[in-house]
């Protein structure tokens, strides 16, 4: 079973989103999506400074299967984004929702939170696809 | 390794010659080597052994059967290798003016023509090098046919999820902007989503018909008629030819332009990165600006058209013509075979596949798009069976490796969870399909009975499970001398 801690926010893309306390929000992608993609072998990040609107892709994800999009889950720009992860990727699968992040953004609307999933929303969600 | 590089049976001293540098080169002088090459110190028999136990270890369609998804490992009749070989096709020199050069010209003059007839277009230039090139040149037709008209705007292809992963590649490669469109259910393409992309900066559409989900996608008819009254332009990739030669055409389904992998519907030995053949097609708007060069038919005979003949071409992809010897194959082949043969071949690759879907079914298995008919290829997916053992669709690929079969495509298209893409091809028996259902079926039994044996699998193999991570990640690709001074 998947891992889906209760602070933070799900998109229906296997993203995750945390307000931190400075206002930036910080995306990662989910335990789900990183189980489906196996082991990363190489992740490719924004630049900081960079701007994107919802529902850009703004990062790829690649394991030994397959090379995935990270599509932006809100618009904004790009404040920080995670230099550990050129080095070793597998930080996405063995702690995707801590030192596994992606990057952080200073949005330009926090309107998109409120139609994020909660965690039980992202539990049923994910219940749905098994079927 | 069960065997060891060449370089690692050197030894100093060891038997060896050395060939005598010729007294004179037509090679300038500052080209000339000035050290000896660092070459092993073996014998004669020791490089024999070496590179026969080597060409033991193929897994290869020649010695088993491949039923890997999307790729047509169908066996290739030795006569198109042999006769492609003929000393006279052989030996003819790229330079050769072409009235030496009648039989070959006449040979590609031909391919030409029936590649224009059976994919229902009006021109075919033979010079992509490779799939990936057939791809880049018809999509630079298509911004060459924009920008001819002043249509400068439109700059985005449309690809749907269920297209091959290399239309997204080729689109952005040419600069143009990739929107991608879903599949329905059913799998076929989402047709409101296609309505709400097409418009004034939609540059084509690019579709792989039957699609990578193993299904002929129905609705292409009113698809061209949307794409076309935008103003667009549709490209076929022709990755799965093999399921419709001589039933249908891309030209019949409305396509402008259409790539052919010669090297693996009209055989030619592939899988090992080349050399291929991506010969495009284009319909007669897009004529103008085919690849060049081309083979025309003049009153003294044939020869090349190239930039003076052909003037609004895209250009040259290569330095002569393409790869000539797997154009001779693709000609032997479908000369060999005939119109008939070619109808037949669809015929038999599109009945494997459903024989072996249908029995699967039967069987158990939860096949994708179930209440649609396979193409040349289905999928399936183990996620049930992955949820309740354990063993995932990997597990499958490599204990099949067991049973003498090489593992069909896994986890390809993404749109399938713990999916085997399984692609048979027409030149099968009935009894090498069978084998491959009891393998699927003996499997699956195991999954439940010992998952733990199908974990350790293969255990025939030269090699177990390879760690494929860390060959991503430290690709160790040149053998280094552990002493300079010893070689």
């Amino acid at each position: 079973m998947s891992e889906i801690p209760e602070d933070l926010k799900y998109t229906e893309d296997h993203e995750w989103l945390r307000v931190e306390e400075d206002g930036l929000i910080t995306v990662g992608i989910t335990d789900h999506a990183q189980g489906a993609l196996g082991e990363l072998v190489f992740v490719e990040l924004p630049e900081e400074g960079q701007v994107f609107n919802k529902g850009d892709a703004c990062a790829v994800v690649e394991s030994v299967k397959a090379a995935s999009d990270v599509y932006c889950p809100l618009g904004g720009l790009i404040t920080d984004v995670n230099s550990n992860l050129a080095d070793e990727p597998e930080l996405v699968n063995t702690n995707p929702h801590e030192g596994g992040w992606l990057f952080r953004i200073a949005p330009e609307s926090e309107d998109v939170l409120e139609t994020l999933m909660d965690t039980i929303a992202y539990e049923e969600y994910l219940s749905g696809l098994e079927d | 390794m069960v065997e060891p590089l060449i370089f690692e049976y050197h030894a100093s001293g060891g038997r060896s010659f050395t060939v005598k540098a010729p007294e004179a080169s037509d090679l300038p002088k500052q080209f000339l080597r000035k050290s000896k090459p660092a070459l092993p110190a073996v014998s004669e028999l020791q490089v024999v052994r070496h590179y026969t136990r080597l060409s033991q270890l193929n897994f290869s369609i020649d010695t088993h059967f491949y039923p890997l998804g999307s790729c047509t490992m169908k066996y290739n009749p030795k006569a198109c290798n042999s006769l492609a070989m003929l000393p006279e096709l052989l030996g003819r020199h790229p330079l050769a003016p072409d009235q030496f050069s009648q039989g070959t010209l006449e040979c590609l003059y031909e391919l030409q023509e029936m590649l224009q007839q059976a994919t229902g277009m009006s021109g075919v230039s033979l010079t992509p090098m490779a799939g990936a090139q057939g791809e880049l040149a018809g999509v630079a037709m298509i911004q060459a046919y924009h920008k001819t008209r002043n249509d400068h705007e439109r700059n985005e292809i449309i690809v749907p999820d269920a297209a091959h992963g290399t239309n997204p590649a080729t689109a952005t490669m040419c600069g143009c902007k990739v929107v991608e469109i879903p599949t329905r259910a059913d799998g076929d393409l989402d047709i409101d989503a296609l309505k709400a992309a097409v418009g004034p900066k939609t540059a084509g559409i690019m579709l792989t018909n039957p699609s990578t989900l193993g299904v002929f996608e129905r609705q292409i008819e009113e698809i061209a008629s949307i794409v076309h009254a935008a103003g667009g332009l549709l490209y076929y990739d022709g990755a799965n030819l093999n399921a419709i030669l001589g039933r249908t055409s891309p030209g019949a389904m409305g396509f402008d332009v259409v790539h052919l992998n010669l090297h693996k519907t009209f055989s030619t030995p592939h899988g090992g990165g080349g050399p291929g053949s991506g010969a495009v097609g284009v319909g007669e708007r897009l004529r103008p600006y085919l690849p060049i060069p081309l083979v025309i038919k003049t009153a003294s005979g044939y020869s090349w058209a190239a930039e003076k003949d052909c003037p609004d071409s895209i250009g040259r992809l290569s330095a002569f013509m393409g790869n000539v010897g797997v154009l001779l194959r693709a000609y032997i082949y479908m000369r060999m075979l005939g119109g008939e043969g070619m109808r037949r071949v669809s015929e038999y690759a599109v009945l494997n596949a459903n024989y072996i879907m249908v029995c699967l079914r039967e069987a158990g298995f939860t096949i994708a798009f179930s209440e649609r008919r396979a193409s040349h290829e289905f999928i399936i997916s183990v996620k049930k069976i992955t949820r309740e053992t354990g063993i995932s669709a990997m597990d499958f690929a490599k204990a099949l490796l067991d049973y003498g079969i090489h593992a069909p495509t896994t986890y390809f298209p993404l749109l399938v969870p713990e999916c085997l893409l399984i692609e048979p091809t027409e030149t099968e028996s009935i009894q090498e399909l069978d084998g491959f259902i009891e393998a699927m079926i003996a499997i699956r039994d195991k999954a439940y009975s010992d998952p733990e044996a199908l974990k350790a699998a293969p255990l025939t193999m030269p090699v177990r499970r390879l760690d494929d991570v860390r060959a991503a990640k430290h690709p160790n690709l040149v053998w280094q001398p552990p002493d300079e001074q010893a070689i």
